[in-house]
């Protein structure tokens, strides 16, 4: 794990990306603790300029910019985290299930997938916040639906590679349950798609669940978050444009470093395999194997 | 170096080294030789030996990571690691060109025969299809224009060795490197395509340098040979003199690693493993595996010197004989008695789908006994085998084990079947899982039949590592920290660990170099006689079967054609296609052409 991180910091765009990632995250999730006013208190009038008391001026409703940035950007994280669980656990277990059952099984999941696949998933996403209104677990649990076939797919392509292996035909021979074997020889050796899948999705999910409060069926105002600060404070762009630009900026770095740090982590796991490793020894043949060898081969003449 | 000197060598290799860029360790140092036109020389070594490396820097190329760092490589009077990377395509056209191991791979799936052949002419464009057709008629293509336009996905793999070996011959070049070129054939397209590269290079006056780990197959085909180990060449010369009588302790070793078709002849591995670049020793690097070391060995590299005209070595104590052991690794021969036999099939039939893959085969395997499965690809023995280690399940016909009918498909078998019959894969890099230590490994086939305590698990675990001679350190080791042949050992262990009573093989050396294969055969053969052990052995090598079986059957399309004893069935095989395989295997001792 270790050796992983090192290598995605040496890898340049890594480091940056993990960087971007650890600020972003550091406001969001300190930021409430240390917002110099309330979110809802109206400190002055609309859209006012910076001044020392406010750093980022206020927004549309005269509330101070800075705290309800700082205390906007937790609620989004811990949906789109929750949502990209949901999403690639569930699309992995799926997808994993249907590239080793094969057969009947896999094209009853595929199918499935291909069906939820075919709707437009923000319509459909739309549709049932509108029926049950804009609740936030309805929000997480839609995004990660959204996520799941398109995870099933690429886990059922890593799975189809590894089930052909010898060692699960081994652990089949031994006659090892199914789900056995998916647990112990296929999920580890799927690993390194699980966490790029992950890091990729987790940096859809805050655009996604971004752009949904943006519409208006996210986080409802007077609660602050980013995406609905961009919508609310659009109409004094030209007047402030503070209360727009920070939010709009925070989510594009959280997803531009969310993505150099997955392709750095992929490049990372992908060079790793092959490497030599000077500094562990090579294993050495049991003390007096070649004479044991010898010994073994005079016994059969 | 005179002009003249130039004319007569067709290429001139001197103190080449090629290195990993960066931190420069060598991978390969020091090669130098030369090649007269129409010679073929044997570039021979085990897998890491830097024999790929030094082919490609011939052509003054190199694989990612790796630097040409020292040498000259003189062809027509020009160094090729001089000329500028823009101009060495075509220069490369006209003086060497390149056959690479895999034809499947290096002809691209997209483009007809014809656009690919007529690449390796100047101008493409002009070539006519008689031009074309006789080029694939030199390397035994029946001229017909149909195969110009098919794809090369529609030709066999034999076909496509051929298309690039006409591609590579297609300019008459001065020299071609061959990279294994046919190791994934089978032994009779490998005979045919062996025998073409021989003429060409007769003909047209062109060198080759032939890259193999295949010393029998170097033995038909080159004039000379080098043998390769850790990136230097430590032996050179007319193939006769080497192979009949080496200078190089490694040679030696490595020839009576070699299986012998034609006698019962005995085996012996080479204890160890050789050393990586950056692992190499400073003096000798064959110096910690070496018989014959004495302590000025460990000092300095031996430099490559002449011992009779025209034969060099890299060795202080050049054709020394190797004393003590003399040691023969000889199956044990077949019981007296004749017991129960521990397998039976009789009349088994096997499908994929619709299509029905073994027809009728009918054998057994007796008790204490090694029974060698022998055929070609295709040839279903592979599916017999996994249809007895429950693998396959689309199965009808009789398999009785210790009498009593077994299951098709593991599922269907109870945990004790499941237990007394165990397999070992061909690939021991992918039959352990590379995310588990070997221990977990070993512990997982334990604990599916038996609940150990922690000691005892540990006890039987390091208990199976010592019947295989590795070390107990090997429990805590992740696959990709062994080499080939110990984790092969290790896949053994893991069989043994429950104590099995049939062991199927399925090509379990074919993966590994010879020196390591004809440890692993020892060690199964010590199985046999000390573990009553009864062993089915699948294989494709016929020269391997008399050292490890005591019984053949060989296979063709799915049906037995030849069964019996083993000096029987290769000594005086009846069927006509058994004596045609026997014939087509390359042989140590053939004399060259």
């Amino acid at each position: 794990m270790t050796r992983v991180l090192g290598r995605i910091l040496s890898l340049g765009s890594g480091a940056v990306g993990l960087a971007l990632v650890l600020i972003v995250v550091a406001i969001a999730l300190i930021g409430p603790f240390v917002a110099p006013h309330s979110p809802t208190a109206f400190v002055s009038f609309s859209f006012a300029h910076p001044t020392g008391k406010y750093p980022l001026g206020t927004d549309m409703m005269g509330h101070d910019t800075l705290s309800r940035v700082l205390k906007g950007g937790w609620r989004i994280l811990i949906m789109s985290t929750g949502a990209t669980i949901l999403g690639v656990g569930t699309g992995a277990l799926f997808g994993i299930w249907a590239g080793y059952a094969k057969g009947v099984t896999d094209e009853a999941i595929m199918r499935a997938a291909d069906v939820l696949m075919a709707f437009p998933q923000i319509i459909l996403a739309l549709l049932f916040i509108s029926l049950l209104g804009p609740r936030l677990w309805l929000l997480t649990v839609l995004v990660g639906a959204i996520h799941a076939p398109q995870v099933a797919r690429v886990f059922r392509a890593a799975t189809l590679r590894v089930a052909g292996e010898d060692f699960v035909r081994h652990a089949e021979s031994l006659g090892v349950a199914a789900w056995k074997i998916i647990l112990r020889e296929i999920l580890p050796n799927v690993t390194s798609p699980l966490m790029v899948e992950f890091g990729l999705r987790l940096a859809y999910s805050v655009t996604l669940i971004a752009g949904l409060s943006f519409l208006g069926f996210g986080v409802q105002p007077p609660t602050p978050d980013w995406g609905t600060m961009i919508n609310e404070n659009r109409i004094g762009l030209m007047a402030s444009p503070w209360p727009v630009l920070i939010p709009i900026l925070l989510i594009a770095l959280l997803t531009i470093g969310m993505n150099l740090l997955t392709d750095a982590l992929a490049r990372a796991m992908l060079g790793g395999a092959r490497r030599v490793d000077l500094a562990s020894p090579p294993i050495e043949d049991m003390p007096g194997a070649a004479e044991r060898e010898i010994a073994v081969a005079g016994v059969l003449r | 170096m005179s002009a003249a000197a130039d004319n007569r060598e067709a290429l001139a290799v001197t103190g080449l080294e090629v290195a990993m860029a960066g931190v420069g360790l060598p991978v390969v140092s020091d090669a130098s030789f030369t090649l007269k036109p129409g010679e073929i020389l044997g570039l021979v070594g085990e897998s890491g030996s830097g024999k790929t490396t030094l082919g490609l820097g011939l052509l003054a190329h190199h694989r990612r990571g790796l630097v040409i760092s020292q040498g000259r490589v003189m062809i027509d009077g020009r160094d090729l690691l001089t000329i500028p990377a823009h101009d060495l395509p075509a220069i490369r056209k006209s003086l060497i060109r390149y056959v690479p191991q895999d034809s499947g791979t290096a002809l691209n799936p997209a483009l007809r025969i014809r656009t690919q052949l007529a690449e390796n002419f100047d101008d493409p464009g002009k070539v006519d299809d008689d031009t074309l057709i006789a080029l694939l008629e030199e390397v035994k293509l029946p001229g017909k224009r149909g195969l110009l336009r098919a794809y090369p996905h529609q030709l066999s793999g034999g076909q496509q060795q051929r298309v690039a070996i006409a591609m590579a011959f297609a300019g008459h070049p001065r020299v071609v490197v061959m990279d294994e070129p046919t190791t994934g054939l089978d032994v009779t397209t490998q005979a045919h395509v062996l025998q073409t590269v021989r003429q060409l290079c007769r003909e047209h006056d062109i060198a080759a340098v032939y890259v193999s780990h295949d010393l029998a197959v170097v033995a038909s085909l080159a004039q000379r040979v080098a043998v390769m180990y850790a990136g230097r060449i430590v032996e050179i010369g007319p193939t006769d003199q080497v192979l009949r009588r080496p200078l190089h302790p490694y040679t030696t070793a490595l020839i009576k690693a070699v299986p012998d078709i034609d006698k019962r002849s005995r085996i012996e591995g080479i204890p160890g493993q050789a050393p990586e670049p950056g692992r190499r020793p400073p003096g000798c690097s064959y110096a910690p595996r070496c018989p014959l070391v004495i302590p000025a060995c460990r000092a300095e590299m031996p430099a490559l010197r002449d011992q009779i005209e025209g034969h060099a070595v890299r060795c202080i104590r050049p054709g020394e004989s190797i004393g003590g052991a003399e040691a023969t690794l000889l199956a044990p021969t077949a019981a007296a008695s004749q017991p129960a036999p521990v397998l039976r099939l009789a009349s088994l039939v096997a499908h994929y789908g619709a299509t029905e893959i073994l027809h009728g085969i009918s054998f057994d395997v007796p008790e204490r006994g090694c029974v060698a499965l022998v055929g070609e690809s295709g040839s279903g023995k592979t599916t017999l085998a996994r249809t007895i280690g429950g693998l396959h399940a689309e199965v009808h016909g009789g398999m009785f084990f210790r009498g009593a009918p077994l299951p098709a498909g593991s599922r269907h078998r109870n945990a004790e079947l499941r237990r007394r019959i165990q397999y070992v894969f061909q690939n021991p890099y992918a039959s352990l899982n590379p995310r588990r230590s070997i221990g977990q490994s070993i512990a997982i086939a334990l604990q599916t039949f038996e609940s150990p305590g922690r000691t005892e698990l540990r006890r039987r675990i390091s208990e199976a590592l010592e019947q295989v001679a590795l070390p107990a350190s090997a429990a805590s080791r992740r696959p990709h920290e062994l080499s080939g042949g110990q984790l092969q050992r290790a896949a053994i262990a893991r069989a043994l660990v429950v104590k099995p009573e049939l062991l199927i093989c399925d090509e379990v050396t074919s993966a590994l170099d010879v020196s390591v294969q004809a440890v692993i055969i020892a060690l199964l053969s010590d199985l046999q006689r000390d573990h009553g052990l009864s062993m089915l052995f699948i294989t494709h090598n016929l020269a391997l079967v008399r050292s490890i079986a005591q019984s053949a059957v060989v296979m063709q399309s799915g049906r037995i054609i030849e069964a019996g004893e083993i000096d029987q069935v290769l000594d005086h095989p009846q069927a006509a296609e058994t004596k045609l395989l026997l014939a087509d295997v390359p042989r140590f001792e053939s004399a060259v052409a």
